[in-house]
């Protein structure tokens, strides 16, 4: 396989990682988030830093960059707790913003220069680069669908679907409303700081850039392009937002603007995302599927 | 155990300058449908978010079952076995009828994070009970639809059965027959009988004074936040003090 696909394709595991771990706070918990690219820098920098600066290795800085992602996601979920909807929206703005700002004026972060020299992952002596890499993330993606799946079927996935639908119902029939939404961001965050460890063991660099404003509306993009509140939706909306930029390079600059129209289009005309519950392509694939059923004897 | 379930004393709720309540005392045996009526903005809704732990109260002190709740918050309450529904009636809009019962089941698992990840819904007694309890109100026909393309009767009536899966103690039903035709209110009506004859004790607020005379079994009577009368509907029906805060 062509070296560039690889990496292509390994960029979008990462993105599916991080629509994945958003669609668990927007599209279950309900809890609209635009700052989930810092808990991703969070979890690359811790990466950096346990390898670069004090020499750890695989899988003991993917452990401390998903859980320190994780605490900090509950810590600045709490927020939460206090604003709904828009007023929330801004607050994770604000939290990707002062991320973005420690990591950039922090000597210890490198600055703008951010860290450099982060080797790669390197398990009994066998490095993981290129195909290997590939595999190892999507084994990570595999194992998350699965994960995410259980999590869905447990009492904690109602725990989440009720608040998105209703606080004052949920708490009615015994659910623990703050500690639900604290724990939601702390999954979601986590993983996105998992992510962000994989992504700074592929890259072997990160900087303050990566994980912007830009990166959050990015990920919130394929959530919503995909489809919130679904399994397999965010998953498409990562594939076709993470992947058609590098068949649309001559747009490369432009990429922003197209999201911009996809999203205010979708708005619009497929507020479900592509394959949202109601959405046209869903309702298409179940008519298709009951008219085979039917021709067949 | 304490025939007593509830005692209310000295219940206040300020809103800014507006008291909605005022020093409310009532107590409740088990097993008793009690109605709770009063005109439009009397306080039956405040009282009721203040029972179940959805609004704090500013003073006073509810005791349920024995112990000293008022501070507890409304998931705890729920727990210890408060069921609710709401005025104007809360479905989980996009989960099913049978998700909407099935949610109530899960109120053992709710209180902590490690048990509500570790306990799956698909446990095959747990769809046994579901099935069950929709079949005892009538819901068996409606399991996979979407609740919220039924009519308000019916999402009432999941409304109900959804906090009647929570195994409640104490169940408080805010103005169920709101919205309802006069067939679909004496069949709820039925159903709450049907629920207290279980076990279950109730507390009804009602605008329909037709239906709350007919299902209550004692009521009180709540004006501007205090609690003018109280009795079996036949004494209250005839209160000069509930005929004038009525009429005027």
């Amino acid at each position: 396989m062509d070296a560039y696909l690889i990496s292509v394709f390994t960029f979008i595991g990462f993105w599916i990682i991080l629509a994945m771990s958003l669609n668990l706070l927007v599209g279950y918990a309900g809890q609209v988030s635009i700052g989930h690219a810092a808990f991703f820098g969070i979890g690359a920098y811790t990466s950096a830093v346990a390898t670069v600066k004090f020499g750890v290795g695989f899988p003991l800085d993917l452990i401390l960059a998903t859980v320190l992602a994780g605490v900090l996601g509950g810590v600045l979920g709490l927020p939460a707790l206090r604003v709904r909807h828009d007023f929330l929206v801004l607050a994770t703005m604000g939290i990707n913003f002062i991320v973005v700002a420690i990591l950039l004026y922090t000597p210890a972060f490198g600055g703008a220069y951010g860290i450099v020299g982060i080797p790669p992952i390197t398990i009994a002596g066998v490095e993981f680069l290129g195909l290997s890499m590939l595999l190892l993330v999507y084994g990570f993606v595999g194992v998350l669908f699965i994960l995410k799946v259980l999590l869905l079927k447990s009492w904690f996935g109602f725990r989440l679907v009720a608040i998105r639908d209703d606080e004052e119902a949920a708490a009615a029939i015994g659910i623990n409303v703050a500690s639900t939404k604290i724990w939601a961001f702390v999954l979601s965050c986590s993983v996105a700081g998992l992510a962000g460890s994989l992504y700074a063991r592929q890259l072997g660099s990160v900087y303050p850039d990566n994980f912007g404003f830009v990166e959050s509306v990015t990920i919130l993009a394929m959530v919503v392009l995909g489809g919130s509140g679904t399994l397999i939706g965010p998953v498409i909306g990562a594939v076709i937002l993470g992947g058609l930029p590098e068949y649309l390079r001559f747009l490369q600059e432009w990429r922003y603007v197209l999201y911009g129209v996809i999203l205010a289009l979708l708005m619009i005309f497929e507020r479900d995302g592509l394959f949202g519950p109601k959405s046209r392509l869903r309702l298409a694939l179940v008519r298709w599927r009951h008219a085979r059923h039917r021709v067949r004897p | 155990m304490s025939k007593s379930l509830l005692k209310v004393d000295g219940l206040s709720k300020d809103f800014g300058g507006l008291k909605a309540l005022d020093a409310v005392s009532l107590h409740l045996d088990r097993h008793e449908i009690l109605g709770l009526i009063g005109p439009n903005g009397a306080g039956k809704s405040t009282l009721f978010n203040c029972l179940s732990g959805q609004l704090s109260s500013n003073a006073g002190r509810i005791e349920f079952s024995g112990r000293d709740v008022t501070r507890m918050r409304a998931s705890q309450r729920a727990r210890l076995g408060i069921g609710r529904t709401f005025q104007l009636g809360k479905v989980f809009s996009s989960m099913t009828v049978r998700e909407n019962v099935l949610a109530g089941f899960g109120v053992g698992a709710y209180g902590s994070f490690w048990r509500s990840i570790s306990g799956l819904i698909t446990r095959p007694e747990l769809t046994e009970s579901v099935d069950r309890i929709m079949e005892q109100f009538d819901l068996q026909m409606y399991h996979d639809s979407p609740v919220t393309d039924l009519p308000m009767g019916i999402q009432r009536r999941v409304e109900a059965v959804r906090a009647m899966a929570t195994d409640p103690t104490l169940l408080l039903l805010d103005e169920p027959a709101a919205g309802l035709t006069h067939g679909e209110a004496e069949e709820f009506a039925s159903i709450v009988r049907r629920v207290r004859d279980d076990g279950v004790t109730i507390i009804v607020i009602e605008h329909n004074m037709h239906f709350a005379m007919e299902l209550a079994e004692r009521m009180y009577v709540l004006v501007q936040g205090r609690i003018i009368a109280e009795g079996p509907p036949e004494v209250i029906r005839k209160d000069s003090d509930v005929i004038s805060a009525y009429l005027g």
